[in-house]
């Protein structure tokens, strides 16, 4: 008797580290994360709106791939998740949180509308697409440069420091539209929209194609950059320990500044795309919150942009499809159910991440012990 | 002149409310080492937890009672909050997951779910329009009778006070009990805490929640007494990653984020009360928050004095086993 | 007949794969001081770990004054009467001494540091301590902060006294304070475990031994009837020669200059202060100092990672021996100065290698830049971690499994493999054996002996003085960042050296 009441003293679960698991079971757990999420999103719809399961995930599915034109569109939104995703990697890689691609991109967006709207048709579409290209990458390397710059020199934290550079970038862009805009509408109409000049083409009829290809691009140069250049190498040392890479005479505040500079250049490029390549104007919510999206994309994909592309695939479809489902009149919800279901899936493959690291050892049987015991 | 200071002034206040109960709630968190990013996902989740709590009693009791009238919501908002600071908890400190992802995620989430009951609830409950809660608001928004003379909180109610008193309080807690010498034990060195016989998970824990629930009082103050018991989707906005940075301006003590708190408060209403500007020149009024927020991280930051520093293991996951 | 304390019974523990623990039995009495010896690894901290609560057991049974006992958590193990003093200590640096002591505890008073900083002082007269209550643990020196915990523990009454490797940081001066201060605890009645791997310190405070080796008990013997090489044999199984190898120097020449280098921390104090030596061709240069007095910051400055307020880093270069000045220069200056240093710097996996790397792309930390383009060359990295894999006898699954889930010699060797790979002329290396067995400190000192036999000035800062003795040519002696005195390694004895690491003229960092 009095061994169980000692028995009950031992730990029920003792959690241990994993030494390393099997590529194929890491990823089969992710999987089921994936699965567990999906399921309780389609049921907290169910249960609030009494559409069933099946319906739900049918409305979700025509959200996304219903009509050609939805499946560009899921493309594309898919494509500029990817690329922003892209852009925060290099420095999440080095362990910069930078939490301001929202700002980074909207500021390179800015810097192209500002082109734009100062140089009206008078140069050529190619030249004008070239100066725009140009201002956006610069701006965005400035805006992400700044927290680099005192991240290297103080250690600043550059998690908060990006994020306040996020609104002060919307206010930048909310002043301009007041300033263009004598309406005080705060409407800013798409810009050239008779000549089209600085709009990319279309290409094979597609309008979306183009920023589709040119995310690509980037994703396989990314990937080199970050598997098979010095570049890369340094950016991991740097992440792994700045001792370390100090010890090897890497000059670790030259590459925080260059690594996050590229970053921020990367996410120009992005906001470029977002107005020569589709709106051809600007809003503060141009970016929609794809800039905080991309964070979680980078980290789900484990900072691989080939896994990205499944990463930001994936989101997109959620939100998409639970925009699919908001928008369906009987259903009274809003958009924000989107928000939510990919809340909840990220929270589960953040979870799921535990299994893959850490084992659980459930206590033994009462009778083993004490036959030990004995 | 002094009816202007006094209007300024009582505007700052009723705008440092919602960020003290924020940036008191964040101390309190990161205290325990927990970086909880998932702040202003809380503070939404606290204002609709409220908002649903409050409309659902207005809706089914025809005569509604004060007292259950500011139980209701308060309780609401507390557990609503305190919920979703449960699943950050759980995440980082059982399942040891990125803290900064956790946080990102769990405010997506947060400020998905306010939206989403905020503009749905009517329409979920079969009827049209948008959430009006007068009763409610009235409860919230009574005050003593002579702060009538004082501009904006003439009709603000007992959360602005409940806001100061639980930042003293958590001034008092953390350096005069031990209970908090041991919380910020273990924010400072969890394995010491843990050695010392501490249970650091369940600090974390509790600190995490408690500081949760208290942030999600700055979303019902917001929903119920600024803007009056109605519901506009983003219409908290950027205020709880203000509240994150009025922690690092106050250098983690409760004392200081009162005062960071009325600066910040006054910065942000700035583009109002500032005579004479123009519509553009608001916009750039409105930066102001954010850039002073990022001049005193730069400043915080270069001098590096031993007592203004973050709890030493701030944003770390703890495990005991780790070899 | 004394009363058992504590008593374990075939306790068991694994790390994954590692065993850590097997089948261990131990016995301890109250009113005594037993020594837990053994070699490092051999499972002693682990084991005490398990009585503290750290760890939990996979199997066996813990036993205090004769009921069976389980300790999940350190609280579990406060309540038996039970304190641990880590080597690593467990204190908050931002508190003081009283706030540390009172942590966590749950005696039902109410919350008075005034109260509490009295019973301390209470405390510390009984058993001759030196303690101020009100210091900041940041502005202590390291036997202060021991102090700190040792009153911690007996504080809440602790019964039973667990220390690891407690003189491993003090001077000699202060161990012999702390034996003192051990005994009167022995006198009172308390148990009292000390691990270590310091022979003349269990014969001359234990009252019994037991032995742990490869995380197997071997026995356990009174004091009074066993010598050293008894004890020797019981730790590492088989009696080996102590002895180490070492030749004599040959063609010795100025290798490297260091002339009244000081510096100071960022809170002012003083690091290195007017420091200077010379290291040689072809010998081994020891230094010995207690630890924390300057030596990190010394090869740290040589390695051109630490930034001087004052003085000369002069390199003479093989055969032209021409000058060259290496302050403050960064690392990849002194490289393309063509200067081949090698250092192995202490802390192997933060510092040395990245623990989340595989042996190949650790190799490449030191060869990435080379070669023109921006692309990585991985073939050379590759051939040298299989080379090194197979002439350092690395146990490994290969070249791609990351360093992290090495043994410790194992990634000693894997990076020892790559400086030395790097052909230096100067070779400084940092506590190169500590956490080894002895067969991989012994393939350590064969490698430290092979470079110096091939004109490499080797710099090895080591903590075990009899190892400096007999491996070094000459030492250097270092205390509170000063250089104290040079001995020939040849005639110095432990005690002279123990006394100038002692000498420091004030000014000592904390």
């Amino acid at each position: 008797m009095s061994n169980q009441i000692k028995a009950s003293h031992e730990p029920l679960i003792h959690v241990t580290k994993r030494d390393a698991m099997v590529w194929w079971k890491s990823w089969l757990i992710r999987i089921i994360a994936v699965i567990a999420a999906m399921m309780v999103g389609t049921a907290f719809t169910w249960i609030l709106t009494g559409v069933s399961p099946i319906e739900i995930v049918k409305t979700m599915f025509e959200g996304s791939f219903g009509t050609e034109r939805k499946i560009w569109i899921f493309l594309k939104d898919s494509a500029m998740l990817l690329g922003i995703s892209l852009a925060v990697t290099p420095a999440f890689k080095m362990r910069f949180w930078n939490t301001g691609a929202e700002g980074q991109v909207l500021i390179g967006a800015l810097a192209s509308v500002t082109c734009m709207f100062y140089l009206g048709d008078k140069l050529s579409n190619v030249v004008t697409l070239l100066i725009m290209l140009a201002a956006s990458i610069v701006a965005g390397a400035i805006w992400a440069g700044v927290a680099g710059f005192f991240k290297a020199k103080w250690n600043t934290n550059e998690t908060l420091f990006t994020l306040m550079m996020n609104y002060v970038a919307m206010q930048l862009v909310a002043f301009c539209i007041m300033k263009w805009v004598p309406s005080g509408s705060m409407v800013l109409s798409p810009l050239n929209s008779t000549t089209q000049t600085g709009w990319l083409p279309s290409v094979f009829g597609q309008k979306y194609l183009l920023n589709i290809a040119i995310v690509l691009v980037i994703t396989v140069i990314m990937f080199v950059y970050l598997k098979f250049s010095k570049h890369g190498y340094e950016i991991s040392v740097v992440g792994e320990s700045e001792n370390t890479a100090r010890y090897i005479g890497i000059n670790v505040k030259k590459v925080i500044l260059r690594t996050v500079i590229i970053s921020g250049a990367l996410c120009g490029i992005m906001g470029w795309l977002y107005v020569a390549g589709l709106d051809h104007s600007i809003e503060t919510g141009t970016v929609g919150g794809n800039g905080f999206t991309a964070i979680m994309v980078s980290w789900l994909a484990k900072f691989h942009p080939l896994f990205m592309v499944v990463a930001s695939l994936l989101i997109c479809f959620l939100q998409i499809g639970s925009g699919a489902l908001a928008s369906n009149p009987s259903l009274k919800l809003n958009s924000s159910l989107g928000d939510i279901i990919t809340g909840i899936i990220i929270l589960f493959i953040i979870g799921s991440e535990f299994f893959i690291r850490y084992k659980v050892n459930f206590r033994k049987k009462h009778k083993e012990e004490a036959n030990k015991n004995a | 002149m002094l009816d202007t200071i006094i209007s300024y002034v009582s505007a700052a206040i009723i705008q440092a409310i919602p960020l003290l109960y924020g940036a008191t709630g964040e101390i309190i968190t990161e205290k325990s080492g927990n970086l909880n990013l998932g702040i202003p996902g809380i503070m939404y989740m606290g204002g609709i937890s409220g908002v649903v709590g409050a409309y659902l009693y207005e809706h089914f009791c025809a005569e509604p009672n004060t007292v259950l009238l500011v139980l209701i919501p308060l309780l609401s908002a507390l557990l609503g909050s305190a919920l979703l600071s449960l699943i950050y908890s759980f995440l980082t400190v059982t399942l040891k997951a990125n803290q900064n992802v956790t946080g990102l995620a769990l405010t997506t989430f947060g400020v998905g779910i306010g939206n989403f009951f905020g503009g749905s609830i009517v329409g979920l409950l079969g009827e049209s329009g948008s959430v009006q809660l007068p009763a409610t608001a009235a409860v919230y928004k009574t005050t003593f009778p002579f702060m009538k003379h004082f501009g904006d909180l003439a009709n603000t109610g007992f959360l602005l006070y409940l806001a100061i008193i639980i930042a003293i309080a958590a001034l008092i807690f953390l350096n005069k009990t031990k209970t908090g010498l041991n919380l910020r034990a273990v924010g400072e060195a969890p394995a010491t805490a843990d050695a010392a016989g501490i249970n650091v998970d369940r600090y974390k824990y509790l600190s995490t929640c408690i500081g949760g629930a208290i942030a999600g009082l700055g979303g019902l103050y917001f929903v119920m007494d600024y803007t009056g018991g109605s519901w506009t989707n983003n219409g908290f906005g950027d205020r709880g990653w203000l509240a994150i940075a009025i922690v690092i301006f106050a250098l983690w003590k409760p004392s200081m984020a009162i005062l960071s708190s009325f600066v910040f408060g006054a910065l942000y209403i700035a583009c109002v009360k500032l005579p004479g500007l123009s519509g553009s020149d608001k916009e750039l009024i409105k930066m102001l928050p954010y850039i002073v927020t990022i001049v005193v991280l730069i400043i915080t930051s270069a001098r590096k004095k031993r007592e203004n520093q973050p709890p030493e293991s701030l944003g770390l996951s703890y495990f005991r086993e780790e070899r | 007949m004394k009363k058992i304390a504590i008593e374990l019974k075939n306790i068991t523990k694994r790390f994954g794969a590692v065993t850590a623990n097997r089948d261990v039995c131990l016995t301890v009495y109250n009113g005594e001081i037993l020594s837990l010896l053994g070699e490092n690894g051999s499972g002693k901290t682990t084991l005490m770990n398990m009585i503290a609560g750290i760890y939990y057991p996979d199997e066996g049974s813990i036993f205090i004054n004769g009921n069976e006992a389980i300790i999940s958590s350190p609280k579990d193990s406060f309540k038996y009467g039970i304190g641990m003093i880590h080597q690593h200590f467990k204190l908050v640096n931002v508190f003081s001494a009283t706030e540390n002591i009172i942590l966590g505890l749950d005696d039902g008073s109410s919350f008075d540091l005034e109260k509490s900083a009295k019973k301390v002082k209470e405390i510390a007269d009984k058993y001759g301590f030196d303690i101020d209550p009100a210091k900041k643990i940041y502005e202590m020196s390291v036997s202060e902060k021991q102090t700190v915990e040792i009153i911690k523990d007996l504080y809440r009454g602790a019964d039973i006294l667990i220390l690891d490797e407690p003189t491993a940081v003090l001077t000699p001066q202060e161990s012999d304070k702390l034996f003192a201060v051990l005994r009167r605890m022995r006198d009172d009645g308390k148990a009292i475990i000390i691990i270590t791997h310091k022979l003349h310190e269990v014969l001359s405070l234990s009252d019994r031994v037991s032995v742990l080796r490869k995380g197997e008990y071997i026995g356990t013997v009174n004091t009074a009837e066993t010598n050293e090489s008894e004890l020797t044999e019981m730790m590492v199984g088989e009696k080996t020669a102590l002895n180490i190898y070492r030749g004599e120097p040959k063609n010795s020449e100025l290798r490297l200059s260091v002339k009244n280098i000081s510096c100071k921390s960022r809170e002012g104090v003083k690091l290195l202060d007017n420091v200077s030596f010379e290291a040689m061709s072809g010998e081994i240069l020891g230094i010995a100092g207690i630890a924390g007095s300057g030596q990190r910051e010394l090869l740290e400055a040589i390695a051109g990672l630490q930034s001087l307020d004052s003085g000369e880093i002069t390199y003479y270069t093989p055969e032209t021996n021409m000058e060259e000045n290496l302050r403050d220069k960064t690392p990849m200056q002194i490289r393309e100065l063509g200067v081949r240093l090698s250092f192995v710097p202490e802390d192997r996996l933060g510092m040395g290698l990245v623990g989340n790397m595989d042996i190949i792309d650790n190799m490449m930390l030191r060869s990435y830049s080379k070669g023109k383009g921006v692309f990585l060359q991985r073939k050379e990295p590759k051939d040298l971690a299989e080379k090194i894999i197979e002439q350092l006898k690395v146990v490994t699954p290969n070249a791609n499994t990351p360093v992290r889930r090495l043994s410790g010699g194992n990634v000693q060797k894997v990076l020892v493999g790559r400086e030395i790979a790097a052909a230096p002329t100067v070779l400084m290396a940092a506590y190169p054996v500590r956490g080894l067995d002895i067969n991989a400190s012994y393939a350590i000192y064969d490698l430290l002996n092979q470079q110096k036999e091939s004109g490499v000035a080797v710099i090895f800062v080591g903590e075990d003085l009899d190892v400096l003795i007999e491996l070094c040519d000459r030492i250097v002696v270092i205390g509170g960042g000063q250089i104290t005195g040079t001995v020939d390694a040849r005639c110095a004895t432990k005690e002279e050296i123990g006394l100038l690491m002692t000498k420091s003229n004030g000014g000592a960092k904390e």
